[in-house]
């Protein structure tokens, strides 16, 4: 056990809190329980899915269940577990967490961090409730147009709920993701410099780069599938001419990134328990760290290996063969630091260990197989079988899921000052891998055997229905793992050993707070000169190298309210750079009817593109005015600024007018409907700027611009400016190059 | 209910014929081996890699277990072995592209003439066009030993035609046709099926390739583009006059007959081929009796309607269908 050099605060009891002090908590612990335990629930209810599937699949010409029904749980079986399940553990986790490493005592949005995880049950009410209102979404979790379009759903409202919802839980992510972002960058503690930050942080930190990038394309996505289901337009209707395709690019480019944003924080995860377990720090931090940066880069360039067999053309294969087989090398990096970790350690196999060796094994697996995707003529033959599904599984359940366990069984003690007993835990690990691997290792032969993915039954075709009956029961020993995990965490919570401070003698700072520890963390930080504080503090003589140059106590940090409106505005360029390229596309693809050429004038909108502009350069004087402390020549500006940008607001409604008058609406053709989302997109950030204005007039006549709030007119103005620049580049394309 | 190869073996043509085993790795295709070739290779390079990996990992757990305590060297790294385990996958990943491509190039090689078979993906069945005028639905005969070239449309959603043995999938989508090759080396029937989900019967969507020599495909297409003759008098007769009354038609063609629908599988020839419904049911009397009475019985939520028609006019429907060979 170590000997800390600095006083901890008294543990902390949650005895005394009652359930609204859990349902109007801002403090991070407390969301991140919420979150893990949300995502236990929906696990149960993702389970439960799949247990059904299964179960029809057992047998061949199985009527267990109609092919709707089938369908529909399917869909909603990798939606949930997607969205409802891996993210928000991922996010609980790192909510949690991340503060304690980086010795700060919350995250830098605490109230951004509560709306955050509300909008989590919210998303995931919204799409449940679609069972009630006519049927689950049923066209797979990617609903592929044109299947998910209107003349083929019907009258069911399934797909409107899945994008719905998907753009709420979108939004609740990011906010999540740029809460994540400032925090690491603004509140870590003196001497914590970003090449000390454990692992976990650092993973998190570039997983959160890729959700503020990813998810908005996402998000863009649904709006579009819901502009045709819901105002009839047909971007993705072929029939109509539509392309179905670009939904399916449009998709991915959130989709693959999306892969990886369910992993890094896994891989962080095992990057913290491998080393505590082996006794030994993590081999090669460094190769680790900027593996992850690449595999981050990396996969904004690989999305169309989801679309190998559409027929996208030689030199597009080409390309993304190239680049999804360059993928695999940071990976790589990484399971080889892991087990050069393990090699000439000291390693005790806790349950912790236990459930990371697991993940190396199976990750390598799953890792391997997705190799054999990225050879794009094996791809030719496997895509769509399932050999899929076996791969994804093992990255995602072999792996992520398997790394959570791992992340459960070390952190529980911190969360919640008991171990989850070792006894049990054993009992969940060896169910968990033997119905894991029992499940989906033989569905690798059944698709390289020709069957198929997304079937609700099958022909009785040679070991088909052996390997599919033994995939079931694995499923079922699956289940009853759960089941064990859910009693080892029920009744460690009330009589687990107490676990003290550091039980595992780890060497990061959450290992220095007190377990639980109590709501501002820290009371006083251990120094930090390297990757390990603790291992420091308890080896006084032989600590760590120093890692790059010390700090003092008042290290400049950037200023959280700054990062976090830059991660917003990237956010925002990722949705509607997704948009402009729609217009472009399909505005170019749109043969009949209203064209820019014949439809807009640039003229008359040019003049009040330049009232926003103007609007723009009355802001900056009202920011130079409040730093100069003249207040109100600094309002008398905003009111400027706010008019200006009303002024524009009704020119474009006078626009929308003289369409509508014209009969050109979002359904009209390709064009209007693009040009309607795109437009109408912007005039929505531009409304949502002027009521941010106003509130920061109203705060500034107040007098209240000033402590935590100095930033507000800052941050707003970022966000005005940002808007005036989409719409230059959106009045360049849609206008300017449209009359030409 | 029987499987597809049973259904088969009703079909004298191909009695005795090898019925495939649908797997990547059991080609019977120069499209389709050289991917089975390369897969080989792959997983070679997985195996090892993956092996490796778990051997280290074992031996680990083996020879580096604590003891009391005792804490091990604190090694951070060693940049030398860290560049040989980024610069070696690179490499092996740089061959699997280089293979990649050249694997690519033979399976799948560029188009340089016009289709010798248009296929066309429907919710939920595969309808199948020859140039010379024939029209099936879900089986493919084709000549043994000839590459063929196909072209795929859609009807509808996005589907995709798998035929493991004889070539790599290709998704059939609305809006963007595609194409691909195809071809059997040996005579024999070769299964298959949809390989992109494409709704509530994607499951129920399969293929059959059946490859014969060349006499024999020729005298399958004469007897397929004959149109059907009119009905012997009796329960045929009035099974023809309730296809009418009951506007089957509509959607399905009878060559010859007056029937010209375009929406659902061609008839003319129905009793040539071994199973309905893509493969749901085989093809007997008894199946195809159970598939009037009910459709959705036998495929539920296939678009054919429930017309609800008595045991009588089922019957004559069957006599009348059953003599279109």
């Amino acid at each position: 056990m170590t000997t800390p050099a600095i006083v901890l605060p008294a543990a902390h009891r949650d005895v005394d809190a009652r359930w609204f002090d859990w349902v109007g908590t801002v403090d991070h612990k407390r969301i991140g329980l919420l979150y893990l335990w949300t995502a236990l629930f929906f696990f149960l209810v993702g389970g439960c899915e799949a247990l059904l599937v299964r179960l029809q699949l057992a047998v061949p010409h199985a009527t267990l269940l109609s092919p709707d029904a089938y369908n529909q749980l399917f869909t909603m079986h990798g939606t949930t577990m997607i969205f409802l399940v891996v993210m928000p553990t991922l996010a609980g986790f790192a909510n949690y967490l991340v503060p304690l490493m980086i010795g700060a005592s919350d995250v830098a949005f605490p109230r951004l961090n509560a709306l955050a995880y509300w909008l989590f049950p919210l998303g995931g009410f919204l799409l449940h409730f679609s069972w009630l209102a006519g049927g689950a979404p049923n066209v797979g979790w990617f609903s592929y147009a044109p299947l998910s379009e209107t003349p083929f759903t019907g009258v069911a409202h399934g797909a409107d709920y899945w994008a719905i919802s998907l753009v709420v839980l979108g939004v609740g992510t990011v906010a999540g993701a740029i809460n994540l972002i400032a925090t690491i960058l603004a509140l870590r503690a003196p001497g914590m410099t970003m090449q000390r930050v454990p692992l976990f942080v650092w993973m998190v930190f570039v997983n959160s780069f890729l959700t503020v990038l990813a998810l908005p394309a996402l998000t863009a996505s649904c709006v579009l599938l819901l502009v045709d289901r819901l105002f009839s337009a047909h971007l993705f209707l072929p029939s109509a001419g539509g392309s179905a395709l670009m939904w399916q690019h449009f998709f991915w480019s959130f989709g693959h990134p999306e892969v990886y944003i369910m992993a890094l924080p896994a891989f962080g995860m095992i990057s913290e328990v491998v080393p505590v377990f082996s006794r030994k720090p993590i081999f090669g931090y460094a190769f680790v760290a900027a593996s992850t940066v690449a595999i981050a880069v990396l996969s904004f360039g690989v999305w169309a290996h989801h679309m190998f067999a559409v027929g996208l053309g030689r030199v597009a294969e080409a390309v993304f063969a190239a680049s999804s087989l360059l993928i695999a090398v940071p990976t790589g990096i990484k399971i080889f630091s892991w087990v050069a970790t393990m090699w000439g350690g000291a390693i005790r196999l806790t349950t912790a260990m236990l459930f990371a060796v697991a993940f190396l094994i199976q990750f390598v697996i799953g890792g391997l197989s997705g190799v054999t995707f990225a050879v794009v003529p094996i791809d030719w033959q496997v895509t769509d079988t399932y050999y899929v599904v076996a791969h994804f599984h093992y990255v995602l359940f072999g792996g992520t899921a398997f790394g959570v366990m791992a992340a459960l069984y070390y952190w529980f003690p911190k969360m919640t000052g008991r171990l989850l007993d070792e006894r049990v835990g054993r009992l969940h690990f060896w169910l968990m891998v033997v119905g894991f691997n029992l499940t989906f290792f033989v569905q690798h032969f059944l698709g390289l055997l020709g069957m198929p993915r997304r079937v609700y039954t099958y022909p009785d075709l040679p070991y088909w229905a052996a390997l599919n009956m033994v995939s079931t029961v694995g499923a079922f020993v699956l289940g009853v793992s759960s089941l064990v995990l859910l009693f080892n965490v029920l009744r460690s919570l009330k009589v687990g050993e107490i676990a003290g401070d550091n039980p595992w003698n780890a060497w990061t700072l959450e290992w220095a707070a007190a377990s639980p520890p109590p709501e501002h963390n820290f009371d006083a930080l251990p120094p930090v000169h390297s990757r390990r504080p603790l291992w420091d503090l308890a080896h006084p003589d032989a600590p760590d190298s120093r890692v790059g140059a010390d700090e003092t106590a008042d290290a400049p940090r950037p200023s959280a309210a700054k990062v976090a409106v830059l991660s917003f505005i990237a956010s925002e360029t990722a949705f509607f750079a997704l948009l402009i390229v729609a217009y472009a596309f399909y505005t170019a693809t749109s043969r009949e009817g209203p064209s820019p050429h014949t439809s807009l004038d640039p003229v008359r909108t040019g003049l009040f593109t330049l009232a926003l502009i103007a609007s723009s350069f009355t802001l900056r004087r009202a920011e130079a005015d409040h730093d100069a402390r003249r207040t109100r020549r600094s309002v008398g500006w905003l009111v400027a600024t706010i008019i200006l940008g009303v002024v524009f607001l009704v020119g474009q409604g006078t626009e929308y007018e003289r369409l509508f008058r014209n009969g050109i609406t979002v359904q009209t053709n390709l064009f209007a409907t693009t040009f309607f989302t795109l437009t109408g997109f912007h005039g929505l950030h531009v409304l949502v700027g002027l009521i941010a204005l106003a509130v920061v007039l109203v705060l500034a006549l107040l007098g209240e611009l000033t402590g935590r709030l100095a930033y507000g007119l800052r941050s707003v103005a970022y966000y005005w400016h940002f808007v005036d620049v989409v719409w230059i580049v959106v009045f360049s394309v849609v206008y300017v190059r449209g009359a030409l | 209910m029987t499987g597809v190869s049973e259904g088969l073996t009703r079909q004298p043509m191909l009695e005795g014929l090898p019925v495939g085993s649908e797997s990547p790795f059991s080609p019977g295709s120069p499209f389709a081996a050289p991917i089975a070739h390369l897969f080989q290779i792959t997983l070679v390079v997985c195996a090892v890699i993956g092996i490796g990996v778990t051997l280290a990992i074992g031996y680990s757990l083996v020879a580096f277990r604590s003891r009391d305590g005792v804490e091990p060297v604190q090694r951070t790294g060693n940049v030398t072995l860290e560049v040989i385990w980024t610069a070696v996958p690179i490499a092996i990943v740089l061959g699997l592209f280089v293979l990649s491509i050249e694997t690519m190039t033979r399976s799948d090689p560029a188009a340089d003439r016009a289709p010798d078979l248009v296929v066309v993906g429907h919710q939920w069945w595969w309808e199948v066009r020859y140039p010379c005028g024939v029209v099936s639905a879900n089986e493919i005969h084709v000549p043994a030993g000839a590459p063929l070239l196909v072209r795929l449309e859609s009807a509808d959603v996005i589907h995709d035609f798998w035929v493991p043995q004889l070539a790599r999938k290709m998704d059939a989508i609305p809006g963007h046709p595609n194409l691909f090759w195809m071809s059997a080396d040996v005579a024999g029937s070769y299964g298959g099926t949809c390989a992109e989900f494409c709704g509530t019967q994607h499951a129920w969507m399969r293929l059959l390739v059946i490859a014969q020599s060349r006499p024999e495909f020729d005298a399958w297409q004469t007897a397929q583009l004959a149109p059907a003759l009119a009905p012997a008098a009796g329960a045929a007769a009035r099974g023809e006059r309730t296809f009418r009354d009951e506007a089957c038609g509509n959607c399905h063609t009878i060559a010859g007959r007056g029937f010209e629908g375009r929406v659902a599988p061609d008839l003319t020839h129905l009793e040539s081929r071994g199973t309905l419904a893509a493969g749901a049911t085989d093809d007997t009397r008894e199946d195809l009796t159970a598939w009037l009475r009910d459709p959705h019985a036998v495929k539920p939520g296939c678009h054919m309607p429930d017309f609800k028609l008595s045991e009588a006019k089922v019957d004559d429907l069957v006599a009348y269908l059953g003599e279109l060979r």
